[in-house]
């Protein structure tokens, strides 16, 4: 067998890691959203909830939760396949860590607009989204393409839920050639364009936010 | 007439500091006071509390009739946020450091409230904006961000987004203590035309005496979180009667540099 031929099924793998990775960071980037502002809320209940979520996740295994949702959870009655499975993991997890980057971004907006939008009478949701916000959402894409990478790596997990992602497929194909070498190679190289993909479409909104000269001190950071 | 503004043993406090004890006082409508004197004197205290950034834990303050402190209000302001909105319907603040939102352009820092908040239609309150962005003469500025605007049409912006929203009351806190000194005049130029406006009432934090005799009605020397001296500009300084007011008059005027300059290095 040529290392052409171990390409097929990389590939297909692949398009699995892609469609998780894809699922889970727009679902975690939501959690985040929700999880990190609930954090700033002023509301006890929200905030609590929040926080125990993002304690939880952040401080167990993603392997060890992949298990507990894969195998666990089915115990009490409530299974999902797979994929939904590994999506919503992922997601969970994504989420957790992105809350806090959310929380911080937030908090890092003077508070001398917060003032400012106080003085003119702006109802504290409206502060948030119109006048926080958009000042706090530069500030979350470096960690935010950090997270996203972290992400995707992440995926290579699922394999061990049996999800034939890049990296199942890559044991599948070195069980039956033994070709260790080329077969791990090749899925490094896979993984590694994936992430580059990835880089890119964050540096891509990063400088579509900071375009204009609304920010200019960051324009070149 | 009833005073627009009245504190009646307003005492606030900081943790362990007492920033105003006991404080009384009161502003006829329409009057243009000054508060002047040394740093934490609480004279920005008295504008940041009247602006409801700050709580106050003891006494009376009403605005327009309206009072800070609700029957049964709860939390560090004794009232709701609805209840909160009511009085802050009738003021209006600028800050020192102007405080503009840097993501907006300048037309759309001024039109954002009146829209949002005052409900105005965004034609309507544009062409209040282009009018108030003449009258501080910065209209040819209006799709520019904050960023690209100098400390001085900054503030000018600042004073105009204060004004859209149609205010009884109008705070100033140090308008002009962050910027250059050949920027202070355009600043000052605009809040000398506002004080032509009679039904406005104007409190003014300054550290510029000469422009505080030239516009103000009163004048009143804040020390440690009291009214020390007060009265009309030109009594006031020509003669004070306190050997306090003395002392700090004396030590920014009697310099032979300008009275902003010695101010702007004390921390």
């Amino acid at each position: 067998m040529t290392w052409t031929q171990y390409l097929p099924p990389l590939l297909k793998g692949a398009q699995i890691t892609v469609t998780i990775s894809l699922a889970s960071i727009a679902l975690g980037a939501i959690l985040a959203f929700a999880a990190g502002i609930a954090r700033t809320s002023s509301n006890r209940i929200l905030s609590g909830i929040a926080f125990v979520y993002i304690v939880l996740f952040r401080g167990t295994p993603l392997l060890v939760q992949l298990f507990w949702f894969y195998y666990a959870l089915p115990l009490i009655g409530i299974s999902f396949d797979p994929i939904t499975t590994g999506i919503m993991t992922l997601s969970l997890l994504t989420g957790a860590f992105g809350a806090e980057v959310v929380r911080g971004a937030l908090l890092s907006v003077p508070h001398t607009q917060l003032e400012a939008a106080r003085a003119l009478n702006f109802s504290k949701s409206y502060t948030l989204w119109h006048i926080s916000m958009p000042q706090a959402v530069i500030e979350m894409m470096p960690a935010f393409g950090n997270l996203a990478i972290q992400n995707l790596k992440d995926t290579a997990l699922v394999s061990l839920i049996s999800i034939a992602d890049l990296t199942f497929q890559a044991q599948s194909m070195r069980n039956i050639t033994l070709d260790s070498a080329t077969v791990y190679t090749l899925t490094l190289v896979g993984y590694f364009i994936i992430a580059l993909c990835l880089m890119l479409v964050m540096r891509f909104i990063e400088k579509k936010l900071r375009r204009g000269p609304a920010f200019p001190r960051s324009a070149h950071s | 007439m009833n005073p627009i503004i009245r504190f009646e043993n307003v005492t606030k406090r900081f943790g362990a500091l007492t920033v105003l004890d006991n404080f009384n006082f009161e502003v006829a409508r329409g009057e243009k006071v000054t508060l002047i004197g040394p740093s934490g004197s609480g004279k920005s205290t008295v504008l940041r509390i009247l602006m409801t950034l700050e709580p106050f834990q003891e006494g009376h303050l009403e605005l327009d009739g309206i009072p800070y402190h609700e029957p049964g209000g709860h939390g560090p302001f004794k009232a709701s946020e609805k209840h909160l909105h009511k009085i802050r319907c009738n003021v209006g603040m600028v800050f020192q450091s102007f405080n503009l939102f840097p993501h907006m352009t300048v037309l759309r820092n001024i039109v954002e409230a009146p829209v949002a908040v005052l409900k105005m239609k965004r034609d309507e309150a544009e062409s209040r904006a282009t009018e108030l962005l003449r009258m501080v003469g910065l209209y040819d500025k209006k799709d520019h961000f904050p960023s690209q605007l100098s400390g001085g049409q900054q503030q000018r912006v600042a004073i105009a987004r204060a004004l859209a929203m149609r205010p009884r009351v109008l705070l100033f806190d140090e308008p002009t203590s962050a910027l250059d000194p050949q920027l202070v005049g355009e600043v000052l130029g605009v809040i000398r035309d506002l004080a032509q406006e009679h039904d406005l009432t104007m409190l003014l934090v300054t550290h510029e005496m000469r422009f505080a005799r030239e516009v103000s009605d009163r004048v009143c020397f804040f020390d440690k979180g009291r009214i020390v001296e007060q009265g009309d500009p030109e009594l006031l300084f020509s003669n004070p009667q306190q050997p306090r007011t003395r002392e700090f008059l004396s030590s920014i005027l009697g310099e032979p540099a300008p009275a902003r300059e010695s101010l702007r290095r004390v921390p």
